[in-house]
């Protein structure tokens, strides 16, 4: 029997405090890169500073370590509270912290060195994967044990979703880890050709689906009614479309690989079930925005709500800009343009981003017994400093992206190229350095978050909440 | 296309596997209330007690 009083408040806020520092680490990454492109010497002629070694480190530090801490700490934090239980076990959960973070360490170290799998968003090179393979297994053991051992009996809808980011990517990261190590730091894939590249990509976006989507509707369900106080507008939707997302995203990977050596009858599959995938994905964003039924006036003065919201019109943004692309004769000008860029920072720093931002911001005063965060003027600040720096960034790369495939199919009435793919790159230029002035405001907006956290988390104790005891569960 | 001997056996086991929850889950009467857990996560009061003086 659970003698616990109080939750394991400790690990959330290690998560918490991680989530806040990796972010500023990883869009810093991001603004360097985004500066190098426009400007090449700053890759400064030092090997690991150079563009292709740290857009890896950028990629990586955003969502493993921002974003998985951020999934982390929300799912330890959501997993106690609607079980009324503390955490299955406090030494595990506390393995799962300093063992992601030794990931996360070594991943600085490496990618810089330029050690790499070459394989996106699975960089990381064999000794690594195994210690996130083994973290990993402690983490479903944590999450999952806290399940078993529920006090209330109905498993609310965030971790079904938290549950199914953790399965999901147990099995995405074997099947995609396997590879036969060669050195200390270097491995083969176990997988050759395009018989990899659909394995890759059957990884790469079942990552997006599972950890950038799945997790975060985790965090939709619990902190915006929490936030909002209103129940979920539909809690029968939430299911329904919980089961349509899981079952639809396993499909899309080979809206990646149009026009490529890969089956046209895989293609077609990929991108047949990436436009299904537009309902489900819309059901959770109509879901969550429509929670705020009743309540549209908190939206006025509440900033941590704006996070929220607007996170879930990025992400409906997201999700139907996506299924377009999917559609092979528009992925024929957008693919390999800055299009893909734009599609992915609209979805990343729009929806992943404002919804970490949004639920850290719920959490962090909770986590130092205090009612509001140190100062709320500054997350508005925070909110309006962000959204702006995402505006910037993705018209900037959407006008870039289509210029470029525009430019790359533009062919003379005698048939040849007109232009140069250099000349592609000169038109671009321009819309490089409006990316990295958005990019450097999304940070600047980190690091608002940043002093905040600090301000707000100093010279307090992790708070202990006291675990309610039930009488009898009705359900 | 070898992968897929791979991943379309691996993704009709997922189907197979998470059928197989969803009836669990069903059975085990997890979906019959559709109204009160949204409510019931409400109920739970998260907020600190009210700000001590800062140290």
């Amino acid at each position: 029997m659970d003698l616990a009083l109080n939750y394991n408040y400790r690990v959330v806020k290690q998560f918490a405090i991680a989530t806040v520092v990796w972010g500023i680490v990883g869009m810093l990454v991001g603004v360097v890169i985004a500066a190098q492109l426009a400007w090449p010497e700053l890759n400064l002629d030092i090997p690991w500073l150079t563009y292709g070694r740290l857009r890896p480190l950028h990629t990586n530090a955003v969502i493993f370590a921002f974003g998985i801490s951020g999934l982390f700490a929300t799912s330890y934090y959501v997993v106690q509270r609607t079980c009324q239980v503390r955490l299955f076990s406090d030494k595990l959960a506390a393995f799962t912290f300093w063992g992601w973070q030794a990931v996360i360490l070594s991943a600085v170290v490496t990618l810089p060195m330029g050690l790499t799998r070459g394989k996106e968003y699975a960089e990381l090179e064999w000794p690594i994967t195994l210690l996130i393979a083994v973290v990993w297994i402690a983490y479903a053991t944590v999450f999952f044990g806290t399940l078993v051992k529920r006090k209330v009996q109905h498993i609310y809808v965030a971790n079904w979703f938290f549950g199914s980011f953790i399965i999901a990517v147990t099995i995405l990261h074997v099947v995609n880890g396997a590879s036969m190590p060669a050195t200390l730091t270097k491995s083969y894939s176990a997988y050759t050709g395009v018989q990899d590249a659909m394995i890759q990509w059957w990884y790469g976006h079942n990552a997006v689906g599972f950890i950038l989507t799945a997790g975060y509707l985790g965090m939709v369900y619990y902190f915006i009614p929490k936030q909002a106080e209103r129940p979920v507008y539909s809690y029968r939707l939430s299911i329904v479309h919980f089961w349509a997302l899981i079952f639809t995203y396993m499909w899309a990977g080979p809206h990646h690989l149009h026009y490529t050596a890969l089956p046209d009858w895989t293609q077609s599959l990929g991108m047949v079930f990436s436009l299904v995938l537009l309902a489900p994905s819309w059901g959770g964003m109509i879901n969550g925005i429509m929670t705020l039924s009743g309540a549209w006036h908190k939206l006025r003065s509440d900033p941590i709500l704006k996070f929220m919201i607007v996170s879930l019109s990025f992400y409906g943004m997201a999700t139907f800009e996506g299924p377009m692309m999917s559609i092979k004769t528009v992925n024929a000008l957008s693919h390999y343009t800055d299009w893909g860029i734009a599609h992915v920072h609209g979805g990343a720093l729009g929806w992943v981003g404002f919804i970490t931002m949004g639920s850290i911001y719920y959490l962090l005063p909770r986590l130092a017994g205090r009612q509001h965060m140190h100062s709320m003027r500054l997350v508005d600040v925070h909110f309006w400093v962000a959204t702006i720096g995402v505006v910037l960034y993705i018209a900037a790369m959407w006008i870039a992206g289509v210029m470029q495939g525009l430019m790359w199919r533009a062919v003379n009435p005698d048939g040849t190229l007109t232009y140069t793919f250099v000349e592609g790159v000169k038109a671009t230029y321009p819309y490089y350095v409006v990316r990295f002035l958005g990019g450097l405001l999304y940070l600047g907006g980190m690091c608002i978050m940043g002093y905040n956290t600090w301000m707000t988390l100093r010279n307090r104790a992790t708070a202990k909440a006291r675990i309610p005891v039930l009488a009898a569960d009705p359900a | 296309m070898e992968a897929l001997f791979l991943l379309i056996p691996l993704s009709v086991l997922l189907v197979f596997g998470a059928l197989w929850l969803y009836f669990a889950a069903a059975d085990g009467g997890q979906f019959d209330d559709l109204v009160g857990p949204a409510l019931r996560i409400l109920e739970d009061d998260d907020r600190a007690a009210s700000d001590e003086a800062l140290n």
